[in-house]
């Protein structure tokens, strides 16, 4: 309970205790953002909260409680994998969210897809500029 | 310190736990639920790093990859075979 700040090693408890204690309430943030945003795709804005920064930092935490150099890159890796997959399946879950209609349009400040949905928004397109399909 | 940290870290992720858990019981739609299991499932996540952060192992580091990989791979799916079954649509 009495932390020793006169070497490094209090000091680098104290940076991962700190870590830890943000690391979670990202977490919170993103449960309390589910619970009060209106529609699907605000609440998808605060879920991402904990999926990349939270779990950078409690990441971050745990390399530096190892004390050690070679956990460092199985730990980017991981975090690197995380960072790979959440686009991907936040592109598809918002993607299905606007063609099913689970929006406010009028919370939208900018809607490209224009409420046809993005095959007829493609064609749209492409009639606008027939030269796009060379 | 850990012993307070690792408290306090519990008590945080357990109410964001309930926040996720009501969000899955009270979503209107299917693609509410798959978001807040992705967050229930990041918050197992942190939790599973908490504890090799106050334990100092490394034993559930490959759980914590499979368990992003899960969420991927459910999200995803689910996301590809939703089909819009409501009467009236936007409201959400």
């Amino acid at each position: 309970m009495n932390p020793d700040f006169s070497g490094p090693d209090g000091w680098i408890d104290a940076v991962s205790a700190v870590f830890m204690v943000v690391g979670a309430l990202m977490s919170l943030g993103a449960a309390i953002g589910l619970l009060r945003f209106p529609d699907l795709l605000s609440r998808m804005h605060a879920a991402t909260k904990p999926q990349v920064l939270g779990l950078f930092l409690l990441l971050a935490a745990i390399g530096l409680q190892m004390r050690t150099w070679w956990v460092w890159p199985v730990l980017v890796v991981a975090w690197i994998f995380q960072l790979l997959t959440v686009p991907v399946s936040a592109h598809m879950v918002g993607r299905a969210g606007y063609r099913t209609k689970h929006l406010h349009r009028e919370l939208l400040t900018a809607d490209e897809p224009g409420g046809r949905g993005a095959k007829a928004a493609a064609e749209a397109a492409l009639k606008d500029n027939p030269d796009d399909g060379r | 310190m850990m012993q307070l940290v690792l408290a306090v870290t519990a008590v945080i992720f357990s109410l964001a736990a309930a926040g996720a858990i009501v969000r899955i019981a009270r979503g209107p739609s299917l693609l509410d639920r798959v978001l807040a299991a992705d967050v229930l499932l990041a918050i197992l996540g942190g939790s599973l790093c908490i504890d090799m952060a106050v334990n100092r192992h490394l034993n559930n580091l490959m759980l914590v990859v499979a368990i992003s990989i899960i969420g991927f791979i459910g999200s995803v799916t689910v996301a590809r075979f939703v089909a819009d079954r409501r009467v009236k649509p936007n409201e959400s």
